[in-house]
């Protein structure tokens, strides 16, 4: 814990120009923020990121609000130490392969936030392949374990590119479970929100179906519901999505991704 | 003595088995185990397997009939051409499974178990589209309807470990065991390739006893092949090599380049054992 508040306070320190830290927030930098937001509060849990803005956002979430969130090379090690997004990890605190993930998932100290393919208005997700699943377009990763996630501890998703195609009326093949259906099935399904590149929706609409929660700076609500098969719902009042602060950003930039991997993940518009 | 040359291990194999495959991905599979599955033209396999190249393979030589997975990546590649092809053109039946649900299904074999309840996969289409599968209700207060997920029986699990005696007691050096013990209690036999066969004594001499991954009831035969795990990574013996899985991908492009791609490879692969 002291290394964490250590390294957020030194980590003014590593040289860089004064306008790149005091430049405003680019789209990437704001959904990094958002993605990490995910994880305030949550206390001592594996947060499992999925892709390079979140790792961007697990990590600064550590840095700040939640110094106690564990995390893993997703293989078989957790890691004290918060190195950049492209920097290996070098301090063990603990033993994670798999069989192991796999239990601490069903005890549900974990908050994971995947990719989709596909995510619908009642925010099931497709990992597996787009067309009918016996006989697919085109084949996808696979389920993976989508499913058990989505039924043993918090889930959110991070969608890079909000697309008509990535938000559909219906996904073709349902791997994460957007609402449980089978009897206890509900008791600890947790999903939380939908991180994409235009803005942050949760679960709140009618049915659970999926609702805006805020738009990120310059992004118009038309064109979020331009790029989005269904009818989104939406709050009665849309809020923007909170930009990182100073130390924030200063963490993000010259810290956890000083070569700017973020921006090839989300381009500035 | 249980142990084999990759030749000997052609004669453990018949149409029509049900195959489990060690390692996770890309990442310590048994590729020279697999040379051997591919030289003897055996057919109608069903496949269960963490995929990666290994279930790719089977899919182009069209020895796969059915493949039981819950994904086929080669890690740094996300989805497996050969095995995206068989998919796309039908020519493979697939039981796509939760992860855990076939963890939880391998257990269940392991342990001499019907089935194991769990929660994994309930509501998903891995069980809604799978008309095997059944629920139970807990018999408790809480009345929880759970997946009663099958055992997943195997008539053969092919792993490849870092180093393993000739009684076949076999040692993981590497980080993760994946699912390979659970493969290995889950079948009728077991056959273990090893970068180093070794007295019993050296097994332990510099390495820590709980490295020692699957006992001798757990391995019926064990196979000598240094650099078993071909292309695929076998830390800390030698990393995924990223070109050769390059050239793995691109013999996906036609039958004649998927030849080509075998001649090479599995030439070098029976010249080791």
């Amino acid at each position: 814990m002291t290394d964490h508040a250590s390294n957020t306070s030194t980590a003014d320190n590593t040289s860089t120009a004064d306008n790149t830290s005091t430049a405003p927030a680019t789209r990437a930098e704001v959904a990094a923020a958002a993605i990490s937001d995910l994880f305030r509060g949550s206390g001592e849990i594996l947060a499992s990121p999925i892709g390079l803005i979140p790792s961007l956002g697990a990590r600064l979430a550590r840095l700040t609000h939640t110094p106690e969130l564990l995390l893993s090379d997703g293989e078989s090690t957790l890691f004290a130490d918060t190195p950049a997004i492209d920097e290996p990890f070098t301090e063990p605190e603990g033993y994670l392969p798999y069989h192991a993930l796999f239990e601490l998932m069903m005890g549900g100290k974990r908050h994971v936030v995947m990719g989709a393919a596909q995510i619908d208005r009642l925010g099931n997700q497709n990992l597996s392949a787009i067309g009918p699943r016996d006989h697919p377009v085109k084949q996808l990763l696979g389920a993976r374990a989508a499913a058990t996630n989505t039924v043993t501890h918090a889930v959110s998703y991070w969608v890079p590119r909000h697309l008509r195609r990535t938000f559909v009326e219906r996904v073709d093949i349902i791997t994460g479970v957007g609402q449980p259906q089978t009897s206890g099935g509900e008791r600890f399904h947790d999903l939380r929100r939908i991180v994409s590149n235009l803005g942050v929706f949760d679960f709140s609409g009618p049915g659970g179906t999926v609702a805006l929660v805020s738009l990120h700076p310059g992004v118009s609500l038309a064109e979020v519901q331009q790029q989005t098969s269904f009818a989104l719902h939406l709050p009665e009042r849309i809020e923007t999505t909170r930009s990182p602060d100073a130390t924030e950003l200063t963490l993000i930039r010259d810290r956890l991704d000083p070569r700017n991997l973020r921006e090839r993940e989300v381009p500035t518009p | 003595m249980k142990q084999l040359t990759l030749d000997g291990v052609v004669s453990q194999l018949s149409d029509g088995m049900t195959i489990g495959i060690g390692g996770w991905g890309s990442r310590r599979k048994p590729m020279a185990l697999l040379s051997a599955v591919v030289r003897s033209g055996v057919r109608d396999l069903t496949v269960v397997s963490f995929g990666g190249p290994d279930v790719g393979v089977l899919c182009a030589t069209g020895q796969a009939t059915k493949v039981v997975h819950a994904f086929v990546s080669l890690d740094t590649i996300a989805v497996d051409p050969h095995f995206a092809a068989a998919r796309e053109q039908q020519r493979v039946d697939t039981e796509e499974l939760d992860e855990a649900m076939l963890v939880a299904g391998l257990r269940a074999a392991g342990r001499n178990l019907p089935f194991e309840a769990t929660r994994a996969g309930l509501d998903s289409d891995a069980v809604t589209r799978n008309p095997r599968l059944r629920t139970i209700t807990s018999p408790y207060d809480d009345g929880d309807v759970l997946l009663a997920m099958p055992a997943i029986h195997l008539d053969l699990a092919l792993l490849h470990l870092h180093r393993a005696d000739a009684r076949g007691n076999a040692q993981l050096l590497g980080l993760s065991p994946y699912f390979d013990d659970l493969l290995a209690r889950a079948a009728k036999r077991v056959i273990v390739s090893a970068e180093e066969i070794v007295p019993t004594a050296e097994l332990t001499r510099d390495k820590p006893v709980q490295s020692l991954l699957l006992n001798r009831t757990e391995v019926t035969y064990v196979v000598e092949a240094p650099g078993g795990a071909g292309f695929t990574s076998c830390e800390p013996s030698y990393p995924r090599d990223e070109a050769r899985q390059r050239d793995y991908v691109a013999a996906a492009t036609s039958p004649e380049a998927f030849n080509t791609w075998q001649r090479t490879n599995w030439h070098e692969a029976g010249a080791r054992s």
